[in-house]
């Protein structure tokens, strides 16, 4: 395997690992709250869509060429990428509370209990579509990274086969806690999707313009040292930023 | 029309997010690379620098505007 091909399998298995942690909290709400049968459906559904987007979207990019691909991915990742990592780094310097599964699954328990019930073919709706929505907005993410990794790199099938990983994982150990995975390092690995998508983002989106690497694909790890000491650089100045006493 | 329009604002928050400002810097910074290379200069070292303008800019106007609220 090509240390690239390890990094593209990383950072789609790490990405949609964080997204699926988020997903089955909102499922174990829907589930506990309104019934499994709806929130599994629910699920199922999500999952069809999702595969469905990655399975037509996927070879269609492959038809664009190559350059052409990673200029438009490379500045979609990186524009998105910044946004993660920018979000990590607010937490990480105390500037942003920390993402926090109990919490948010006890607000979504709250606002499903107090739902109305309303069931059509033997399902509760408001469950099938809390589920639904839950999966499919948090699997979108999912998706938009493997096409977006997978048809730049030029291997999909790596790409899915890191997000079908994470969700074995997180299914497997889903159904064995029956409940939110707390204990999950969330921040921190958000932090490292962040640093992830940056670093692939400005590597395709350089090639993409026209610049040459120099070592070519050997480049990319000296991007992610460079892309992590400025996160970590950024972190320490806030960090004392906010700790700096204020003048009177 | 209103779908549509809720599709677009999607699309909008999901790659752009709440700065727009660091979305055209990054698209900025990816053009004066796009020049260099077509001036057939080195282009590769100015995007990661860029890239650390940008997002340092955008971490202090995060941090103004949450100070501000």
């Amino acid at each position: 395997m090509h240390v690239n091909d390890g990094f593209l399998f990383a950072s789609a298995f790490l990405a949609s690992g964080v997204e699926m942690v988020e997903a089955l909290t909102i499922v174990l709400a829907a589930g506990v709250t309104r019934g499994w049968r709806s929130a599994l459906f629910g699920l199922g559904a999500a999952v069809v869509v999702l595969t469905v987007i990655v399975a037509v979207l996927g070879p269609a990019l492959t038809l664009i060429p190559i350059s052409a691909l990673r200029l438009v991915v490379g500045a979609l990742l990186l524009a998105f990428g910044l946004q993660w990592l920018r979000k990590a780094i607010l937490r990480a310097s105390g500037f942003m509370g920390l993402h926090d599964e109990d919490a948010i699954f006890a607000r979504e328990l709250e606002g499903a209990r107090g739902a109305a019930r309303e069931e059509r073919a033997g399902m509760d709706w408001y469950g099938f579509t809390l589920a639904f929505k839950g999966v499919l907005l948090e699997g979108l993410e999912v998706a938009f990274i493997v096409i977006t990794f997978g048809s730049a790199q030029g291997n999909i099938r790596l790409a899915a086969l890191g997000a079908a990983a994470a969700l074995v994982l997180v299914a497997v150990v889903g159904v064995l806690v029956r409940a939110p995975l707390a204990r999950v390092p969330e921040n921190t690995l958000k932090f490292a999707v962040g640093v992830m998508l940056t670093t692939f983002g400005i590597f395709w989106s350089a090639e993409g313009a026209g610049a040459d690497w120099p070592g070519g694909d050997a480049a990319l790890p000296l991007v992610l040292v460079f892309v992590v000491l400025v996160s970590l650089a950024s972190v320490a100045l806030l960090r004392r930023r906010r700790l700096a006493p204020t003048p009177a | 029309m209103r779908h549509l329009a809720a599709f677009g604002r999607f699309w909008w928050s999901f790659v752009v997010g709440d700065d727009w400002r660091a979305a055209a810097g990054v698209l900025s910074s990816i053009g004066v690379t796009a020049v260099l290379a077509a001036l057939g200069w080195a282009a590769w070292w100015f995007l990661p620098p860029a890239t650390a303008v940008v997002l340092w800019l955008s971490l202090r106007r995060a941090i103004r505007q949450r100070a501000i609220r």
